[in-house]
Formats: structure tokens, C-alpha cells, sequence
């Protein structure tokens, strides 16, 4: 009944309250979480596109090496670059802290930079990776970017190297304005669109990895679970049956 | 209700298995809550491994470091300090460092470190669990003539040697504790951790 | 062990009590999948009290720390995660068991003489239950707990003259701050526990004194052999608990599947904007209730007055107190009464779940008509019920329990 009344809940209410912004149409994320390269991948990506300005403040990178195995030094090669205030180099275990602080950020985008441990919970997947992917030029910004999936978005398209640059086109949208149809590169950047969607892919990979760390091993925990008590149950029930001989 | 015709064998096994089954269950849930006790990454990040330079450390000092939040004494000693060592073993409960569960394997010996000068203890005392004070002055009022230096806990007045050994007839049963230690240069110890050169 | 047992009972009333509560307990033997749900919430209580002990040995009372030890929970303490999703999905869980318990008593007349007082310490139950919920939720310190709890305090400001000072009595701050944090996890943790177990016990020995109602709405006392033991009755202990016991697996299962597999509910147990941590300067741009509130929720944003919101939200609550008098049907189960209570039950029921849809759309005009239309159905049932049971055309009841 309570798994009736579950389905019915998820069919009645399919719409999630997302904080999509912007009310484009979201790309799904072709993401697979047991996919332990590609978040290793993405990993990499992350820390070396995102971590500079980014925290994730939540994790530390010793997890990160634990859940897709790697090893102490693999885990220094790949990710961690960063020093404390003393000089001293950043432990494994210690927290993802981003180098840019606070302060710095707020006089440089007008904004706090916000920490990516959760993003990929409070936005979701496929917001991700949309807004990674429709970045477009607009003259009207501080940044001459603008961003389909996050209007007015302050942060620059740092990915502008590997992506390239795209303008928006624009359609009539029938009330005498105009409205974005699509988007149309005008600039190739150093990878195809592709590579580039894979290459996101992989990054918003590790981002719905990094908001929660534990999914893997709560899936896999919870098929053991289940079995167990089935197996209780058949018990259980054999046993009411029994008792229940005796009621006419 | 009619219970004539109840097999009370059959009631019986299914009342125990059922019961065994629900108790490993219930076995199975007490995991996670006795585990959340343990240690949290945190505490553990917190409990890593430290760094200690002693190339600044004068003979005869002490500096202390903070390992999982214990205070841990490294000591430079003289060589006077050394000779004494070797001398006084009379007056001690365990000169030998036998209690194995002490110092690691590379400390078992006279001076019960890695290298004879530089002493590395966990500051905390084997009785109940005060952190002594350094008392390196030799002979001072409060201790006796036969002091040669050493660790004195204010709480209970037990005394230890300069090697963290335990004297006999004080409270603490055993020696200060030697963390698991080793040199990565020839002046930077790693506190809580066996190294390659063990 | 039975000299044990001898020296205790001489001592305490030990086996007075398992004979009165569980051994000798006659219960009917006619109960159906809809009596599983009593024991089942209180399964659920016990599961919220252990998980929530543990949960407050690692999480943080303080605006500053209260999001980040929540997830130093999630990720640093060993299970932590598995700890918090338990009393998470626990809260929906009750929810769940407790509206469907409620539902049953509204099917079987478990309400009516001599059981007002069961439905009375439950209504109070469930109104425990929702100041815990609701103070709970604040705790992980999330924009939906900071802002749902604004809305929420807020209410209490539509009150004439001592409005606003009782708010910010509440909050004891002039917004929400720690101050509200901190008393809400005291009140979370110990004071509201204290009250629910206080009121389920005097649930449970108002039940035994006057015996559980049963699909057939038929008094199982009425008819004893000679020993004094109710023809259609049953010992609790063995045979309820047995079958209880099988409940209980198949509900953990259920369970399990939403802790382990969609511990988020899609963003209804947990919702994606409270893991943002609060920001007093930014309101989330949709801002709903979780969904046990809902409809609840639907019907304070139906009324275009605050006051008169407040008033109709707190009415709907206060209506169901007084279910044992407005009824006025002697006939107890549905099973024996008339199609007009059965559709009014029915359409109460549909208008329950699709006032709390309604409660989780972005409000448009139609969603705030079809909203007033639903509040309106809401209170029809109600005044409905009280004209019509008084003589109410119903079947005739069976003396006895019918299998």
C-alpha cells in the first residue's frame, strides 16, 4: 500500500522543485556514477578548472582517492596543489578548501563564489550540464558572457579555451520580440563539441559524486538489506501462519 | 480456539528461527550505531601524521608537538645525559623497556629511540593520564639529591627518567608511551607513523 | 528464572501488566491490513528516538556550524549518512503510517463512544508530530528549513494585537537566527519526545481500557463465554504480534527502499534548495512545505486574508478534534453505512491528497481556484457529516464479528 501510494506521489508529482533558472529546456547528463574513471576524470577537471576559485568545502580529498582508488601519490600528483597559511603542504584528509578567498572573490565578481560541494543536490545533473554547455556571448555582461541555463550568471566561461565561443541566434518569438532559439559556435576552442560534451560529462559526474560520496555504497548496501529481509519475512509469516491455525 | 491438533515442534523451530533471524538483524542495525562512535575523518585528518623540525632544538630542551591532539616531547640530549642513562637502572621498574606495548620495536633499547639524542615520548602519563612536567635541573630541591633529570607528574608524583622510564615505587605501572616515529631527513621527524627506515 | 520472575512480581506488577497489555488483551480477531499501521507508528517512534539520539551525539546547534556538521555527518562520521537517512526517511514514514492509521479510524468509526478519548490523545498525537516535524526541519539549517520556518513563524503574526510580539517572542530575534535554532533543537530533542511518549502511552491505555474496534465496528464485548473472555476475541500476544512482526518486515522493506534507493524522495522528503545553506538576504524562488504539510498549506493559500488563512488552515486542524460529536451515526464501520457517507469519506480523502498537490504548483489562477474549491470540499465534508449521520439510512450491524 505505502509502495502504492509512493508511485502514486512520483506520478502525480514528476515536476521536481529544481531552482532551474532561466526556464531553458535542460540537456540530460550522460552520467553513470559507478563509473569510477570518469569521475577520476572529472575529478582531475574539476580541480583544475573549478578549484582555483571554487571550494568543496564538504569533501576532503583523501575520500576522493578512497572511492575511485587511488593511491597517496597518484592522489598528490592529480589534486592536490594547495598549501595552508603556514606554508605547509595540504594534508589528504584536509577539507577541499579553494586557494581564493572570500574577500578577494566578492571584489572580483561582485559576489561570493559559491561552494560546489552540493550544487549537483540543490540543482541537479542535467542543470550541470547544461549550464557548462551554453555559455554565449554577450556584450551587455561584465564578463561578455551570458549563460542559457543561468541568465546573468557572473562567472566567466572558464572552459572557453577547451569549448571555443558561441553566439546566441535568435528567433521571433511571436510577441514582437526576440527570443534564443539555439546556440552557434563562432569560434572553435581546442577540443571538437564532442569531446567537450564528454569532457563535461565527466565533470558533472564528479559533481553529483562530490554532493553525495556515499551513493555507490548505499545502493550496494541496500539490495543486502532488502534480500535480508525478505528472507525475515518468509519466517515471519510462516510463523503468523502457524498461530493463526489456531484462530477459527 | 482449538489447540489440539497444534504441532508444537514445528511452532517451536519457527518461533526460534524467526527469533534468531530477527536478533541478527537487530545485530546488523547495532553496526552502524556503535560505528558512528569511531573516530570521523575529521578526527582522523585531525590525528594525521605530524611534521617536527629539530634543527632548531638546543641540547638539553624540550619542544613539544600536538599528534591526535596529545602533547608529544622531543627531547635533545646531551651526552652526559646519555651516560647517566646507562648508569641508573637500579632505581627503575622496567630499565629494559620489555613491556613491548611501550615503544614501537626501533625504541626498544638503552635509550629507547632511534637515534641516542633525540628523545620522542607521548606526554601523557601511564597512571592516569596527567602530562608531566621536563624537569631536566639535576639534584633540585623538591626531587632529591639523587635526581639526574627527568619527567615528574604533579598529580600523583610518579617519575620518569629522561628516557620516559618509570621509576619503581611510584603509581604509573609502566614507561611513557614512544610514538610510532621516523627521520625523513636528518632532522625532520614524522610523528604517528612506522617510516622505511624502522 | 521463574523465582526471578516471582521476586519481581512481588515487587512490580510485571506480569499484571503483560497480561493486561499483550498476553490476555483480547482483541478481535477480524482486524484487516488497516490495523497494522498502530503498531507500525509506533515502530516508527522508537526508530526517530534511536536515530535522533545518535544524530544529535555529531550535529550542531549553532547558525555557523549547523549546515556544515549536518554534513560532517553525511560524509565524515562513520554511517552517519545511513543514521541520518534513517530519521529522515522516518519523518515521511510517520507521516505516512500516521495519516493512514487516522484514515482507518474515519473508515471504522474507531472515534465514536466509547473511544472518544483514544481519537482525542491521537489528534494530539498528531499535533506533536507536526510541531516536531516542523522544528526538526529547521534544523539542517538549509534555505527551505530558514525560509519554511520564516513562513511558518510568521503565521502566528496574522494574530490581532499580540501578533507581532508573539512572533518575535518566538523566534527571539528579529529574524531567524540562532536564538530560533537553539530553541527549536531543545524543543526538538527533548521537551516535544517527552510529550509524544506521554501521549502515546495515554493513547495505548485509553485503547486497552475499552478494547480495539475492529472492520466490523461490532463490540467484541458483548458476547464472553463463561469464562469472561470475548467470543470473538483473540490474545494480543501471541497471534497480533506474530502478525505484526510479518508487518513489520514488509514495511522495513518499503522503508528500506526509500533509505537506501530515493532517500531524496525526488526532492519531496528532501528538498533540492535545502542544500543550500540559509541565507537570510535569499528567499528560494519556491518556497513549499514538505509534503506531509501540504495540504494544510494548500488551504492557508487559498484565503486571500491573512487572518481569515491562518484561521481556515488552523480550522481544518481543530475540525477533526471534534470528529466523535460532529458524527453522530451510531453505527461505527462503513461496511454498514449508508452510500452518502461512503462517497462524502471518499471524496474527503481525494480532496486530502489533491489539496496537497495543489499546495506544491506554483500559484497561478488556477491553482487558486481550484485550491478554494478543494478548501470548500475540505469543510464540506464535515458539516456534510453532521447533517446527514444524525439519520443516517444504515445496513443492520451483525451481533457477531464476521470473519
Amino acid at each position: 500500500m505505502k509502495k502504492h501510494i509512493l508511485i502514486l506521489l512520483l506520478a502525480i508529482f514528476p515536476a521536481t522543485s529544481f531552482a532551474a533558472g532561466g526556464g531553458v529546456q535542460l540537456d540530460a547528463a550522460p552520467i553513470d556514477i559507478n563509473d569510477k574513471d570518469s569521475i577520476k576524470r572529472g575529478a582531475k577537471s574539476f580541480v583544475d578548472n573549478c578549484f582555483s576559485c571554487h571550494s568543496a568545502y564538504f569533501m576532503r580529498f583523501n575520500r576522493i582517492a578512497k572511492d575511485t582508488g587511488m593511491d597517496e601519490t597518484e592522489l598528490r600528483e592529480m589534486l592536490i596543489f594547495t598549501r595552508d597559511k603556514k606554508g605547509e603542504a595540504t594534508k589528504s584528509g584536509d577539507l577541499m578548501k579553494a586557494a581564493m578567498t572570500e574577500e578577494y572573490a566578492k571584489s572580483a565578481f561582485g559576489t561570493a563564489v559559491p561552494d560546489l560541494s552540493l550544487t549537483a543536490r540543490a540543482r541537479g545533473a542535467d542543470w550541470l550540464y547544461t549550464y557548462l554547455r551554453t555559455f554565449y556571448v554577450d556584450e551587455n555582461r561584465p564578463t561578455g558572457m551570458n549563460n542559457l541555463a543561468f541568465p546573468d550568471v557572473a562567472m566567466p566561461n572558464v572552459l572557453m579555451n577547451l569549448q571555443g565561443v558561441n553566439k546566441a541566434v535568435y528567433a521571433d518569438d511571436g510577441h514582437g520580440g526576440n527570443k534564443i532559439e539555439g546556440l552557434e559556435k563562432i569560434q572553435p576552442g581546442s577540443m571538437t563539441t564532442e569531446e567537450f560534451d564528454a569532457f563535461t560529462a565527466d565533470l558533472v559526474n564528479f559533481m553529483v559524486y562530490l554532493a553525495e560520496p556515499v551513493q555507490a555504497e548505499r545502493r550496494s548496501m541496500g539490495w543486502k538489506v532488502l534480500l535480508f529481509l525478505a528472507i525475515f519475512f518468509v519466517f515471519a509469516y510462516l510463523l503468523k501462519k502457524e498461530y493463526w491455525k489456531d484462530v477459527h | 480456539m482449538s489447540t489440539d491438533s497444534v504441532n508444537n515442534g514445528k511452532r517451536r523451530f519457527l518461533v526460534a528461527s524467526t527469533s534468531v533471524v530477527g536478533a541478527v538483524g537487530v545485530g546488523f542495525v547495532a553496526v552502524p550505531f556503535l560505528a558512528s562512535w569511531m573516530p570521523s575523518e575529521r578526527a582522523k585528518n585531525a590525528g594525521a601524521p605530524i611534521e617536527a623540525d629539530v634543527s632548531r632544538l638546543e641540547e638539553g630542551r624540550m619542544m613539544t608537538v600536538d599528534w591526535q591532539s596529545k602533547p608529544v616531547w622531543i627531547v635533545r640530549r646531551s651526552e652526559k645525559t646519555l651516560a647517566n642513562l646507562e648508569e641508573s637502572t637500579d632505581k627503575l621498574s622496567d630499565p629494559a623497556s620489555e613491556n613491548v606495548d611501550q615503544q614501537p620495536e626501533y625504541a626498544q633499547n638503552m635509550y629507547r629511540s632511534i637515534k641516542p639524542e633525540f628523545l620522542v615520548l607521548v606526554g601523557i602519563c601511564t597512571h592516569l593520564g596527567c602530562s608531566p612536567t621536563f624537569r631536566p635541573d639535576i639534584a633540585p630541591a623538591d626531587l632529591g639529591e639523587s635526581w639526574l633529570g627527568g619527567f615528574f607528574c604533579p598529580c600523583h608524583s610518579s617519575k620518569f627518567d629522561l628516557a620516559g622510564r618509570v621509576f619503581s615505587g611510584v603509581p604509573a605501572p609502566t614507561n611513557l608511551v614512544v610514538p610510532p616515529h621516523y627521520y625523513v631527513t636528518d632532522t625532520t621527524i614524522i610523528v604517528g607513523k612506522e617510516g622505511g627506515n624502522a | 528464572m521463574g523465582k526471578l520472575l516471582g521476586w519481581v512480581d512481588d515487587r512490580f506488577p510485571l506480569m499484571k501488566m503483560w497480561n493486561e497489555h499483550l498476553a490476555e488483551y483480547y482483541t478481535p480477531k477480524n482486524f484487516n491490513f488497516w490495523y497494522f499501521f498502530g503498531s507500525l507508528a509506533l515502530l516508527v517512534l522508537v526508530i526517530q528516538i534511536v536515530s535522533g539520539i545518535f544524530l544529535t551525539m555529531h550535529y550542531k546547534p549553532d547558525a555557523e556550524l549547523a549546515f556544515a556538521s549536518v554534513e560532517h555527518i553525511m560524509r565524515d562520521v562513520p554511517y552517519g549518512w545511513l543514521i541520518r537517512y534513517i530519521h529522515s526517511t522516518g519523518a515521511t514514514a510517520f507521516f505516512i503510517v500516521v495519516y493512514l492509521h487516522m484514515f482507518r479510524g474515519l473508515m471504522y468509526g474507531s472515534y465514536k463512544k466509547p473511544r472518544e478519548l483514544i481519537w482525542l490523545f491521537g489528534m494530539f498525537i498528531y499535533l506533536a508530530l507536526m510541531a516536531e516535524a516542523f522544528m526538526g526541519y529547521l534544523l539542517p539549517w538549509g534555505q527551505m528549513s530558514y525560509w519554511g520556518a520564516q513562513v511558518i513563524i510568521s503565521l502566528f503574526s496574522a494574530i490581532p494585537v499580540i501578533g507581532d510580539d508573539l512572533t518575535l517572542w518566538i523566534r527571539g530575534d528579529f529574524v531567524i537566527s540562532d536564538a530560533t535554532l537553539n530553541r527549536f533543537f531543545a524543543l526538538h530533542v527533548v521537551a516535544l519526545p517527552f510529550v509524544i511518549v506521554f501521549l502515546v502511552i495515554a493513547h495505548i491505555l485509553a485503547l486497552h481500557e475499552v478494547g480495539s474496534n475492529n472492520p466490523d465496528g461490532v463490540e467484541i464485548k458483548k458476547n464472553k463465554d463463561s469464562k469472561g473472555v470475548p467470543l470473538d476475541g483473540i490474545p494480543f500476544h501471541p497471534y497480533y504480534t506474530v502478525k505484526d512482526i510479518a508487518g513489520v518486515a514488509v514495511f522495513l522493506f518499503f522503508f528500506s527502499v526509500v533509505l537506501f534507493y530515493f532517500p531524496d524522495g525526488g526532492g519531496y522528503f528532501l528538498e533540492h534548495a535545502n542544500f543550500i545553506a540559509s541565507d537570510p538576504l535569499k528567499t528560494p524562488a519556491h518556497i513549499a512545505p514538505v509534503w506531509y504539510f501540504t495540504p494544510f498549506y494548500a488551504i492557508l493559500r487559498a484565503v486571500p486574508d491573512k487572518l481569515m488563512g491562518v484561521g481556515a488552515m488552523g480550522a481544518a486542524i481543530v475540525v477533526l478534534f471534534f470528529l466523535p460529536w460532529i458524527d453522530r451515526c451510531k453505527v461505527k464501520s462503513i461496511r454498514y453505512r449508508s452510500v452518502i457517507y461512503k462517497a462524502n469519506l471518499t471524496v474527503f480523502a481525494v480532496t486530502f491528497v489533491v489539496l496537497g498537490w495543489l499546495a506544491m504548483q506554483p500559484v497561478t489562477d488556477t491553482i487558486t481556484n481550484l485550491s478554494r474549491l478543494f478548501t470548500l470540499l475540505y469543510f464540506a465534508f464535515f458539516v456534510v457529516l453532521f447533517v446527514t449521520s444524525k439519520n443516517e439510512k444504515t445496513k443492520p450491524v451483525p451481533d457477531r464479528v464476521t470473519s
